[in-house]
C-alpha cells in the first residue's frame, strides 16, 4: 500500500497494491486449488489421518473417510472423526464417479485434480505447482520484508491492538471503514495477511516437506518437532483446510467492501476510496 | 431493476460460475491425459530429484527408530504371495535353491546363495516405511549391505544404474515381472542393503522373501521385493516400459524421494 492518492469526479483514487504483490497475490489464486485438489487426490489414495511417526501405532485413526455396504447392501459414504460416525454418502467415502456410478472414493471427484482415482498423475500436478508454491511464497516473504511492505502496510501497530474489539465488532456487523482509515489494513486484515503469507503457506510447505523420505534425511530426526511424519501428513491437510476457510472469508469481505473496486485494485493497484459524506 | 430481474441475474451468474468451474475441471482432465503436459510436470520431478541430490548429501542418513517405534504387524501391500511357479518351488524348499544372479556391466558376474548373502558385511536398521500411497510403517530390517555386493561384482566404469528384477508378475497371466531401478550414488549408500530379516525374523514372503531391497530415502515402490537378479546398466531404457520400474511405467516418479 504505497503510491499516491489522485482525485477524479467519482472521489479518490489510491494506489494501493504494487505490482509484486498483484503478481504475487494471482500467482497464489491459481496455485492454490491447484495443490489443494490435487492434494485431495492424493489423500484419496489412504483416506485416513493419524498422529505419530507411522500409521501402525495402534491408535486408531484421528480422521477416516472410508465406504461401507449399509444394511441393504448399498454402498454409503461414512466419515470417522475422532471416533465419532458420520454419514456422508454422496460427498465423503463414496460418490458419484465421473461415469455417475456411486464408488468408493474419499473426496469427491468434482474436489480433485484428476477426476479420477489416479495417483501417479495428482502426485506429478501436486509436486510441480508445490514447487511454484515454493518460489512465488518465498518470493513474497522476501518482498514484504525488503520492499518494507510488512513494516509499513503488514505489521500491526499499538493503535490497531487497542481497536481489535472494535474491529472484530464492526466486522461481525458488515460495517466498513470508510475515507482515510480505508487506506490503511484493519488489525483483522493484517494478522489474517501476516497468518497467511508468514506462518500458515509456509507451515504447510513444511509438513509437505516432512512426508518426503529425502527431505527427512537433511536433518536427522527433524520431523520429530511436529510429532512425526503421519503427524505432519495430518497438518499438512489441517493447514490446507484453514486455508480455504481464509480464502472463503477473504471472498466473502472482497464482495461485501465493494467487489469491482476490490478486483480493480488488485489488477491496476488503484483503489477508490469514497469520502465520508458519500458513504453516510 | 425489479427483484425477479436481480434473482435471474444472480441464478445466471451462479450458473456461469459452475459452468466455468466445470469446464475448468474438464480441462485439467484433458491436460493430464495428454502426454505434453504430463512432460512439462514431469519438470517437477527432475527438479526435487537434482536439488535432493545437491542439498542432501551422499550419505545422509534417514531416520532410524527405536526398537519400541516398530509398528506391531509390518504391512505387506502389492504382492504378497508371487504367482510365479519357479519362485513357488524355491519357496517350498525354504529358497535353499535360491540363487541371486548379479550381472549385466560387471567385471565378474557372480550369483549368490542366501548363505553367501548372509556372510557379507550387514546392517541392522529400524526405519520408516513410507508408501506413495501416504501410510508409514516402522520394522527393524537386517541385511547386507549392496555396496558390499556390488564390490564382488566390480562394476564396469560405465555403469549408471543397478536393476532389480523380481519374481512376482504384476499381470494375472504370469507376465510383467516386477522390476525397478536405483542410481549409483543410493546403490552405495549405507543404508541401502539387501534385508532378508524382519524384526529378528526371516523374511516373510508377503514382505518380499527371500531378499528385498531397503532403500530408506525413497518411497516403497522402490523397494522391490522377491529379488531374484541384479543387473547393473548404464541406461535402462531397453528394459520393459523403458521408466525404469514396473510403477514407473505405469506413470509413477523414477525419483521417489519426495
Amino acid at each position: 500500500m504505497t503510491g499516491s492518492t489522485s482525485s477524479d469526479s467519482t472521489g479518490c483514487l489510491y494506489y494501493r497494491h504494487s505490482l509484486p504483490v498483484r503478481i504475487m497475490h494471482w500467482l497464489m489464486v491459481l496455485l492454490l486449488p491447484i495443490l489443494l485438489m490435487s492434494g485431495l487426490n492424493i489423500f484419496n489414495a489412504n483416506p485416513e489421518l493419524f498422529w505419530g511417526k507411522s500409521s501402525y501405532t495402534g491408535a486408531p485413526p484421528l480422521l477416516e473417510i472410508k465406504s461401507t455396504e449399509d444394511d441393504s447392501g448399498e454402498t454409503a459414504g461414512v466419515t470417522k472423526i475422532f471416533g465419532r460416525k458420520f454419514t456422508t454418502t454422496g460427498i465423503l467415502g463414496a460418490s458419484n464417479g465421473r461415469d455417475g456410478e456411486l464408488e468408493e472414493r474419499g473426496f469427491p471427484s468434482w474436489l480433485t485434480i484428476p477426476g479420477n482415482r489416479w495417483l501417479s498423475m495428482a502426485r506429478r500436478w501436486h509436486l510441480f505447482f508445490a514447487w511454484l508454491l515454493v518460489i512465488n511464497s518465498f518470493c513474497l516473504v522476501g518482498y514484504s520484508i525488503f520492499s518494507r511492505h510488512l513494516r509499513r502496510d503488514l505489521l500491526p501497530t499499538t493503535n490497531d491492538w487497542h481497536s481489535i474489539g472494535k474491529t472484530f465488532r464492526d466486522h461481525i456487523l458488515l460495517r466498513h471503514p470508510t475515507g482515510a482509515a480505508a487506506q490503511s489494513y484493519n488489525i483483522l486484515q493484517k494478522l489474517a495477511y501476516i497468518g497467511v503469507v508468514f506462518i500458515l503457506i509456509p507451515l504447510v510447505i513444511m509438513n509437505g516437506l516432512g512426508m518426503s523420505p529425502g527431505i527427512d534425511a537433511l536433518f536427522p530426526g527433524w520431523v520429530d518437532v511436529f510429532g512425526g511424519r503421519q503427524s505432519m501428513r495430518t497438518i499438512h491437510f489441517v493447514v490446507a483446510w484453514i486455508l480455504v476457510a481464509f480464502t472463503a472469508i477473504h471472498l466473502f469481505q472482497v464482495v461485501v467492501t465493494g467487489f469491482w473496486n476490490n478486483l480493480r485494485s488488485m489488477i491496476t493497484g488503484n483503489y477508490r476510496i469514497k469520502s465520508e459524506a458519500e458513504h453516510g | 431493476m425489479g427483484k425477479n430481474s436481480g434473482l435471474t441475474r444472480r441464478s445466471l451468474l451462479a450458473r456461469a460460475g459452475a459452468g466455468v468451474c466445470a469446464l475448468t475441471l474438464a480441462g485439467c482432465q484433458k491436460l493430464s491425459e495428454s502426454a505434453w503436459f504430463s512432460k512439462v510436470l514431469g519438470v517437477g520431478e527432475n527438479a526435487s530429484y537434482r536439488t535432493q541430490r545437491l542439498f542432501l548429501s551422499r550419505k545422509a542418513m534417514a531416520q532410524e527408530f527405536t526398537e519400541a517405534d516398530r509398528s506391531p504387524a509390518f504391512r505387506s501391500n502389492g504382492t504378497s504371495m508371487p504367482n510365479n511357479p519357479e519362485y513357488i518351488s524355491l519357496a517350498d524348499n525354504g529358497f535353499t535353491y535360491y540363487r541371486l544372479k548379479v550381472g549385466g556391466l560387471v567385471e565378474r558376474p557372480m550369483s549368490f546363495s542366501l548363505a553367501d548373502i548372509r556372510v557379507l558385511p550387514h546392517r541392522t536398521q529400524t526405519t520408516r516405511h513410507d508408501c506413495v500411497e501416504g501410510w508409514s510403517a516402522i520394522g527393524k530390517w537386517k541385511g547386507a549391505r549392496l555396496s558390499a555386493l556390488l564390490e564382488e561384482v566390480r562394476p564396469k566404469p560405465t555403469v549408471r544404474y543397478v536393476v532389480f528384477h523380481c519374481a512376482d508378475p504384476m499381470e494375472e497371466d504370469g507376465s510383467s515381472p516386477y522390476y525397478e531401478s536405483i542410481d549409483m550414488e543410493d546403490a552405495f549408500h549405507p543404508q541401502t542393503i539387501l534385508a532378508y530379516e524382519l524384526n529378528d525374523e526371516p523374511l516373510p514372503i508377503a514382505n518380499g522373501a527371500p531378499l528385498r531391497l531397503r532403500l530408506e530415502r525413497q518411497l516403497g515402490y522402490k523397494m522391490a521385493k522377491y529379488v531374484m537378479r541384479i543387473e547393473l546398466v548404464e541406461d535402462f531404457s531397453g528394459i520393459a516400459g523403458g521408466k525404469g520400474g514396473y510403477w514407473e511405467d505405469q506413470g509413477y516418479e523414477w525419483y521417489a524421494g519426495i
